[in-house]
């Protein structure tokens, strides 16, 4: 049992960093605020939980700008999906040894 | 060990983002009640021009290629000013508009109530894979108007508007896609059924729109 939960990622254990990388798995890309409005969030809560998941390598981050408003977009690296299904499976692997 | 959520629900949490992350989930149910209540009293008012008036529809059948009335040496049934100007075109096109904008309106009002953006990246998507349909099916059936060839519309209106269902089902509720395959099926049978295209437009976006949004509305927004 220990060692499923070591296969677990320690990056995905918060609720709202699941959520962005959950959203991402289905969208190519997605903007700073459609992500906020998915999640209902506020920006520091967004941010905050946006870059330990950039500093991992798992999200592509391109800052653009629509007008003069900036328009950052993010996007799931290969790494990222690795991860992300790798974490899934550690997940469905505790289901099926609990069961 | 207690306080950790259960792989589960973060399995279930994953699912739901993805979902509303990639759906747009707002349309209501109500929308296709509202749709296919104007539908029908658009048919009503159709059915009365087609089978009350002494007008070239009296026959009792829609005219079709092959018609002695439409002219098949050129080709062309009527041109389109002949045709905008006809009530029965005018009262489809006063139907559609109504039935778009209250079907707008309740999925405004949804919404607002699940606090989804009404125009963000899942409802553009949506739009998009509606439209494309909609718009080519739009052409060739105009055409079809051109040429004279009525019979063929109201199947191809249903064919068409099936086949925009089926497309939106990946990017709405995917239950629309029940309702487009029924949709379609409608619209098929109607090919072989020419001159009864009315009953099958009202049979089509009106109680099929009904049913759907009762149904829809039951699932998902009751209480």
């Amino acid at each position: 049992m220990k060692n499923i939960i070591e296969n677990l990622n320690k990056i995905f254990d918060n609720r709202i960093r699941l959520g962005i990388m959950s959203a991402l798995m289905v969208n190519q890309d997605l903007s700073f605020n459609e992500l906020k409005e998915l999640m209902q969030v506020t920006d520091g809560n967004l941010a905050s939980h946006l870059k330990p998941l950039e500093e991992s390598g798992y999200l592509l981050v391109q800052k653009g700008f629509i007008g003069k408003k900036t328009n950052t977009t993010y996007s799931a690296t290969q790494l990222g999906v690795k991860a992300f299904k790798a974490h899934l499976t550690a997940l469905e692997e505790m289901i099926r040894s609990t069961r | 060990m207690s306080a950790k959520p259960q792989p589960i629900d973060t399995l279930q949490d994953i699912k739901q983002m993805m979902e509303r992350s990639s759906r747009f989930i707002s349309l209501s149910g109500l929308s296709g009640v509202a749709a296919g209540c104007c539908a029908l009293v658009g048919a009503w008012f159709a059915y009365d021009i087609i089978y009350g008036s002494h007008r070239s529809y009296s026959t009792g059948h829609t005219r079709y290629y092959g018609d002695p009335e439409v002219d098949v040496t050129t080709g062309r049934g009527v041109s389109l000013s002949e045709f905008m100007g006809n009530s029965l075109f005018q009262i489809a096109l006063f139907t559609f508009i109504a039935a778009l904008a209250l079907a707008f309106l309740f999925t405004y009002l949804r919404s607002r109530k699940t606090n989804t953006p009404l125009w963000g990246s899942q409802s553009k998507r949506l739009m998009w894979n509606v439209a494309i349909p909609m718009v080519v099916g739009g052409i060739y059936l105009w055409k079809m108007i051109q040429e004279g060839i009525f019979g063929l519309i109201a199947p191809g209106c249903l064919i068409f508007y099936g086949l925009a269902l089926v497309n939106a089902s990946k990017y709405t509720l995917k239950e629309i896609r029940y309702l487009g395959f029924c949709q379609i099926a409608l619209g098929l049978i109607n090919l072989w059924n020419i001159g009864y295209g009315i009953h099958f437009w009202a049979l089509g976006f009106g109680v099929l729109h009904i049913i759907y949004g009762i149904v829809m509305w039951w699932k998902y927004e009751k209480g």
